[in-house]
């Protein structure tokens, strides 16, 4: 095993490639656009298939594709790109077609620019499209998880019959860090539901048609139960100095990174506070973080949007405690000390005890 | 010769419809049925049930997986010559068919249908050009007639403000790769004829791995049209045609060999495959061919926050890639992190990396501890960040001035002239990052001369980024001896 340092996004590619993907179709966007470089240099010369597709429209729908066909397959985007695929998402949600989409976060409304945001949370989390429909989505913090979520993602789909996306951001996406390379290959297998022309498959359609409200309720109902099954099995999070802290620091992405720094701060200098990140941001850890509401902590949760999470955060703890928002918009990033001033400031207003935690 | 028995790449019974069903669900008169039984036919003939996948469209043949007893893929309105081209990346034998409405292909659809042509797709397009939009009840279609009342134009259609009908298969027919595009029309016997045979065409070119073809049908919707299924046949070939010519574009399967040599070229390169690799090898692949050396187990005496910058072209960016990398062979945490975007086209260019023995934070640096200044505008932009105490070292051939600062230590370095004087004005970074790596004594700098060779892309500039390193040891002891 050797490590390589290399962008998130080019991590991206690695954990596909290991995780069995074999069609990559994508359309360039900054901040996203290594992944489709990595992806055209590796999936090529692998003898898999890369194609530029005309735009994310026809990326989505190619996927839609290449998944019916039984393929591993996979695109990568920035806002811009995921508005467009926002009906592609729909129909594999309804035709339950595996699917992997890397959203490289931007700031928005529009052209917006090319600095992170979170605020696709709701538009991925949320599902994107029409109808009742949820995605897997993955909050990746570092390029070892942009490669080892993506590779989970493969798997994970093909179980669930469901997209998966990976929620990175512009910086998650831009930096460059060590990343091992998994040594081993997952590969997809056949699969009974899916085309493959051939006589074995003939009866085989995708579609997410049913005509009859019955039968259409019946299969969102379906759905419903796939989702809440994913809430059983496949909740992953992270948390740090909960037990003793006042104040828990709730963030994904680059801010949990952010967010890490401050509690390792802040701990340092007696403060109780503690660190919790969702590592799938749907299935939701909400069970997790109504236990850290049920001990009376404050939550304060970090974003770099108008606090999407917040309102899950929220909907989680029922009012059983103190939610607090942190959200800058725009691209602008807080600097470490901004945030731990403003979580000191916070400990005080809300009168419990700020020092006395351990490291 | 007329078949009375359904073609066997039907169903028997439309069960998808319902029970028993053995109707389908057109209307009275419409040209989807008779297309329907063509395609079938000619798959039959042809002995490629098995290897059908049929993509249906959104528009009145949204159903037609109810009738083909073949592979089926329903797709959304107007995409299916991309799901088409999805299907036919990871199936090489599969027939791939795409069939598609005036609405689907013409209106909502064109980007698809004009780029899957392009790339020339191994795949039969069926256009069924009916002038409306059956399914949803008679609405203008691009292809809706000067005059013609429909639901959205309850006057006629007026060409100032709705333009003039679209011509698809003269627009295909401008495309370069596609081997066969032909017009036919189900107003008459003969013409119904014509279309049995164009249909045929396009699979067989298919099967025979040709490349794309595009048939466009004209067809009738004696509903929207509010004609008698005689009044439509009457009405194609009075108006219809006239606006859309019935004739073959391109026939480039017919000679054996594509008439285009464009096409030519396109075969030239899609014919070369690269093998599928097994795991073992694309493990390999992926792993690179650099891998970085594992040096040591370094311990920092504080987190390095390093901030480099200069303008594009001066190498800031694998600046730090060389340092993060150096931070990865002695076995400390190391992150990097670029400006990008347009902000790099023509101006500044900055890298942040932070070596550190602990598992690294927020990979952004508000307040560096080291500032590598490659140009004014970085050391005006930066210098005031640095925290007290920190370093400063300057690119002292491209800045004039000073730095303002008292509380931080600086180091002049004119790191081109040395560069030029080696013949390689790109490695002046190579020399900042030298001198800061001997003067705060942050590992050996024979770590750096381990990693040069893993890190710079073009191997023939390694021995000069060596000889670089040493040349900016030399200039660090004189002015160390100051
Ligand atoms: C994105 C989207 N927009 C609109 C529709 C509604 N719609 C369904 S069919 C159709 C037009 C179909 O017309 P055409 O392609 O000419 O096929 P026909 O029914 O005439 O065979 C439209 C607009 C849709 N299903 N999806
Ligand atoms: S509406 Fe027109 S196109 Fe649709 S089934 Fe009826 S006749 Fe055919």
């Amino acid at each position: 095993m050797s490590r390589i340092l290399m962008k998130g996004n080019e991590a991206v590619i690695h954990g596909a490639l290991t995780g069995g993907a074999t069609h990559f179709f994508g359309y360039p966007i900054t901040p996203a656009s290594e992944i489709a470089q990595a992806a055209a240099k590796y999936f090529t010369a692998s003898g898999r298939t890369f194609l530029q597709a005309e735009s994310e429209i026809a990326a989505i729908n190619m996927i839609y594709g290449a998944s019916s066909a039984g393929a591993r397959t996979m695109t990568a985007t920035s806002g811009p790109g995921l508005s467009l695929m926002a009906e592609g998402l729909s129909y594999l949600a309804g035709a339950e077609l595996p699917a992997v989409v890397v959203d490289v976060q931007r700031a928005g409304p529009g052209l917006g620019n090319i600095w992170p945001e979170q605020s696709d949370y709701n538009a991925t989390v949320k599902g994107g499209g029409h109808g009742n429909y949820s995605n897997i989505v993955f909050a990746p913090n570092s390029a070892q998880e942009m490669c080892d979520m993506t590779r989970k993602a493969f798997s994970l789909t093909d179980t669930y019959r469901m997209t998966a996306i990976i929620l990175s951001d512009a910086y998650i996406g831009q930096m460059m860090e060590p990343v091992d390379i998994p040594e081993t290959v997952i590969s997809g297998e056949r699969k009974e539901w899916a085309v493959y022309g051939d006589a074995k498959s003939r009866g085989n359609l995708i579609t997410s048609i049913l005509m009859k409200p019955l039968e259409m309720s019946n299969h969102n109902e379906h759905l419903q139960h796939k989702y809440r099954q994913l809430e059983e099995d496949c909740v992953e999070y992270e948390e740090y100095g909960t037990e003793d802290a006042d104040i828990v620091m709730t963030a994904f992405g680059i801010c949990s990174r952010l967010c890490h720094t401050v509690t390792m701060i802040m701990r340092k200098e007696g403060y109780k506070v503690g660190f919790f990140r969702p590592k799938t941001l749907f299935p939701f850890p909400g069970k997790a973080i109504k236990r850290l509401a049920e001990m009376n902590k404050t939550l304060a949760v970090v974003e770099l949007n108008t606090g999407m999470m917040a309102d899950d955060v929220e909907l989680s703890v029922h009012g059983c405690s103190e939610i607090l928002r942190y959200n800058w918009l725009g691209g602008i990033v807080p600097t470490v000390k901004e945030l731990a001033e403003r979580v000191a400031a916070d400990l005080k207003k809300s009168g419990k005890s700020r020092k006395g935690g351990n490291v | 010769m007329i078949k009375h028995q359904k073609p066997a790449a039907f169903y028997d019974t439309f069960e998808r419809k319902e029970p028993e069903a053995v109707s389908t669900h057109y209307c009275p008169g419409c040209g989807h049925g008779t297309v329907h039984k063509l395609i079938a036919e000619a798959v039959d003939d042809l002995g490629i049930k098995d290897r059908v996948i049929f993509h249906s469209p959104v528009g009145c043949s949204v159903f037609a997986y109810y009738y083909f007893d073949t592979g089926n893929i329903q797709c959304s309105h107007g995409r299916a010559p991309a799901v088409a081209t999805g299907v036919r990346r990871v199936h090489k034998d599969a027939i791939v068919i795409s069939y598609q409405g005036d609405g689907d292909l013409a209106g909502i659809g064109t980007s698809e249908i004009i780029h899957a042509a392009n790339r020339g797709e191994n795949i039969t397009v069926f256009f069924v050009n009916n002038a409306i939009y059956g399914m949803t009840g008679g609405q203008m279609a691009p292809t809706t007639l000067q005059g013609q009342k429909t639901l959205t134009t309850p006057t006629g259609r007026d060409a100032g403000r709705d333009g003039l009908p679209i011509g698809m298969a003269e627009i295909i027919n401008a495309v370069s790769s596609p081997v066969y595009i032909e017009r036919v029309t189900l107003s008459s016997a003969k013409g119904v004829l014509k279309t049995r045979k164009a249909v045929r065409k396009g699979l067989k070119y298919q099967v025979e791995g040709r490349g794309f073809s595009f048939i466009e049908i004209l067809s009738p919707c004696p509903v929207n049209w509010k004609m008698t299924p005689v009044e439509s046949r009457q009405w194609m070939s009075d108006k219809l045609e006239p606006v859309f010519p019935v004739t073959c574009f391109r026939d480039a399967g017919s000679t054996g060999n594509p008439i285009d040599s464009r096409l030519d070229v396109h075969k030239a390169i899609a014919s070369e495959e690269i093998p599928f690799m097994n795991d073992k090898e694309l493990i390999t692949l992926l792993n690179g061919d650099s891998p970085i050396p594992n040096i040591e187990i370094l311990q920092l005496e504080e987190d390095q926050l390093v901030k480099i910058a200069g303008f594009g072209g001066q190498g800031v960016l694998s600046c730090g890639t060389l340092l993060a990398k150096c931070g990865i062979a002695e076995g400390i945490h190391a992150s990097w992190l670029p400006s990008y975007g347009p902000e790099m086209r023509g101006g500044k260019a900055y890298a942040s990396v932070i070596l550190s023995n602990d598992e690294i934070g927020s990979p952004v640096i508000d307040d560096p501890n080291v500032l590598l200044a490659m140009n004014g505008p970085s050391l005006d932009a930066f210098e005031n960040d640095v925290v007290p105490g920190g370093l400063i070292v300057v690119n002292s051939s491209i800045i004039t001035r000073k730095v303002f600062r008292d509380d931080v230590a600086v180091l002049y370095i004119p790191a081109t002239d040395i560069a030029a004087g080696e013949d390689l004005v790109a490695a002046a970074n190579v020399i900042l990052l030298t001198v800061y790596l001997r003067y705060k004594r942050v590992m050996p700098i024979e770590t750096l001369k381990k990693i040069i060779p893993v890190s710079v892309n073009r191997k023939e500039f390694v021995a000069a980024n060596l000889r670089i390193v040493d040349k900016a040891l030399e200039y660090y002891e004189t002015i160390s001896q100051l």
